[in-house]
């Protein structure tokens, strides 16, 4: 995390192509924008140069989802080379990924895929969060994907699971309340409780997003769609979440049936009048450090229905 | 105590059925039980889907000319016989088009292969790096001697293709610019020239046999002087034909001298390096 940028971001918006020019000309408080970086990992062209147009403006996140970094496969270091040099062009404020996996035999689904959460994947995590801090050189933030399996064998709780990620490894999260909403749904738990289980300390960011009721199993299944507006219920869990933690850059995902970027600046307002209601203000974080306080091993946008293509619409010809 | 459930025998299970041609049965009895759960379906699709909307996005062009419903079709076969192997998206279907050459379905449009490659290479220049262009004037000064001899290298966002057969290149612009009439103004081969302007974005225009003779001969590194009697055949064989978009093609005369001008003032080369009488520092 970049210190001196992060300490000024109130709540953001994923940022679409066809918001790029109304982005620039937005002069909010506390406003910043959320990217996938799979998008922008080009050699040149309109979408650096756009990319650079809103970085001069407002401060950036790289949100990847391809990295998967609990798969079977090694990290790509050309993908970590890419994205290193993103980073020095941009400059972001946050870089984050997922706790989650994509990638097998050199072959990429465009998914978050879940993992069972053992101290295999405790180990894998560790080593490959370290190998992409230690290159970025800097903090980067791990997000709870959304859950539609109830899988056998897991020896943590997910919320213990990535607290023990972050303190072996140096990194934060970014809790993504959606996801939790939607996850307890599935799965059938008590969102609150989870989200309470959550390091605070270690907590960078927080994602709000809308989901859906599958077509085929209606409410039983809750689809993690990034397709409407926040719902209710989860903006209920973040305004306690804040209260609770103090503020922390909260971001808007919107990926389906895109508004104008005026309905998004909207909904975006309310997250940020909850910040300043919860005490917002410029937020000190300690600087990425390696490996953190190791202690023993004892005991993983998400954006259903396309992960990363929604930003591949509306390019410009 | 229970046996720790192997990572990576669980992600292989779990890949074998995301990739699987046809989902599994949820009541075979053989299948893992979060297999039956009515959320494993939700990763299969989100996967597929996101898949085939990659390539709907990467194939304008082709989703015009066949339909949506079409297209998709055609794309998630292309899924499931060739998986994303770049973890960006902008960069998956490669081989896209030459597997809608060998779709049964599509035989009766021999043209789609060569409009989806038009595709293709519009997003190649949009992505491509940035460098600095050549223009007409800054060949002013050269003594025929070092032109003849001159290697001109090409603008990275340069792209081109000539089809000799089929108006592939009107038909992707009839698609790309939503002509109100699709059908091309002639049926005979013609070609497309991509560039991008000095604000990024990507523009098109026909392009002659004799442009893309030119074009072809210096990207494979030949002296200017060489690539230009290659132009002039080219367009000494080809003149006795009517090009009909001799108006707005950069290249429509014979004179390989007014092909180059045409392509140099749509910056389609770069500065070349310091080993060329084209910098200040040459002759070392």
């Amino acid at each position: 995390m970049d210190l001196t940028q992060a300490a000024g971001l109130g709540a953001g918006l994923g940022l679409k192509p066809a918001h790029y020019d109304a982005a620039c000309a937005c002069s909010a408080s506390g406003l910043w924008f959320e990217v996938h970086p799979e998008n922008h990992l080009v050699e040149g062209g309109p979408r650096l140069a756009w990319l650079e147009a809103v970085r001069e403006r407002h401060p950036l996140s790289l949100h990847g989802v391809s990295m998967s970094l609990a798969g079977p496969d090694e990290p790509d270091p050309l993908h970590l080379e890419r994205l290193a040099a993103l980073c020095e062009r941009v400059q972001p404020a946050l870089v984050s990924e997922h706790l989650a996996w994509s990638v097998l035999d050199g072959h990429c689904a465009p998914d978050l895929l879940p993992i069972v959460r053992n101290r295999q994947a405790l180990v894998r995590l560790e080593r490959r969060i370290d190998q992409v801090q230690e290159r970025l050189q800097r903090r980067i933030a791990i997000e709870n994907p959304s859950h539609y399996l109830a899988l056998p064998g897991h020896e943590w709780e997910e919320a213990d699971f990535l607290n023990t990620l972050a303190r072996r490894s140096g990194c934060g999260l970014l809790l993504d309340v959606n996801n939790v909403y939607v996850s307890a749904h599935n799965l059938g738990f008590d969102p609150w409780p989870v989200l309470c289980a959550f390091d605070p300390d270690a907590v960078l960011e927080i994602h709000l997003a809308g989901h859906h009721a599958d077509p085929q199993w209606g409410e039983r299944l809750l689809i993690d769609s990034h397709a409407s507006a926040v719902s209710e219920g989860v903006w209920r869990l973040y305004q306690r979440l804040i209260e609770r933690l103090g503020p922390r850059p909260t971001l808007i995902e919107r990926d389906g049936d895109i508004p104008p970027f005026a309905d998004l600046l909207l909904e975006r307002a309310r997250a940020q009048r909850g910040l300043e209601d919860a005490g917002w203000h410029p937020l000190g974080v300690a600087p990425w450090h390696r490996g953190g306080t190791a202690d023993a091993v004892g005991q993983q946008d998400s954006t259903r229905w396309g992960v990363q293509t929604d930003a591949f619409g509306g390019w410009p010809a | 105590m229970k046996p720790q459930l192997d990572l990576n025998g669980f992600q292989h299970t779990f890949w074998a059925a995301l990739w699987a041609p046809e989902p599994a049965p949820a009541s075979a009895e053989t299948l893992p039980e979060w297999q039956t759960q009515p959320g494993w379906q939700v990763y299969r699709n989100t996967v597929l889907k996101g898949c085939v909307d990659a390539l709907q996005a990467n194939f304008p062009a082709v989703t015009t000319l066949v339909g949506e419903a079409c297209f998709r079709a055609c794309a998630l076969d292309y899924v499931h016989a060739h998986p994303p192997r770049d973890r960006r998206l902008l960069c998956y279907g490669d081989g896209f088009p030459d597997f809608l050459g060998r779709c049964a379905a599509l035989v009766s449009l021999p043209y789609l292969p060569g409009v989806a490659r038009l595709d293709w290479l519009w997003n190649q220049s949009h992505s491509a790096a940035e460098a600095p262009r050549l223009w007409p004037e800054d060949l002013g000064g050269l003594a025929a001697v070092d032109l003849a001899a001159l290697r001109l290298p090409l603008h990275p966002a340069t792209r081109w293709a000539w089809f000799a057969d089929l108006p592939i290149g009107s038909l992707w612009r009839a698609a790309r610019e939503h002509w109100d009439d699709p059908n091309p103004p002639h049926w005979q081969g013609d070609g497309l020239l991509f560039t991008r302007t000095q604000d990024g974005a990507v523009q098109w225009q026909p392009l002659s046999q004799a442009a893309a003779a030119l074009l072809d001969a210096c990207a494979r590194g030949l002296p200017l002087g060489v690539a230009l009697e290659q132009t002039l055949e080219v367009a000494l064989r080809v003149a006795p034909q009517t090009d009909p978009d001799a108006g707005t093609n950069p290249a429509p005369g014979p004179d390989p001298a007014q092909t180059l001008h045409a392509l140099l003032s749509l910056g389609v080369f770069c500065r070349p390096s310091v080993h060329s009488p084209l910098c200040p520092e040459y002759p070392a």
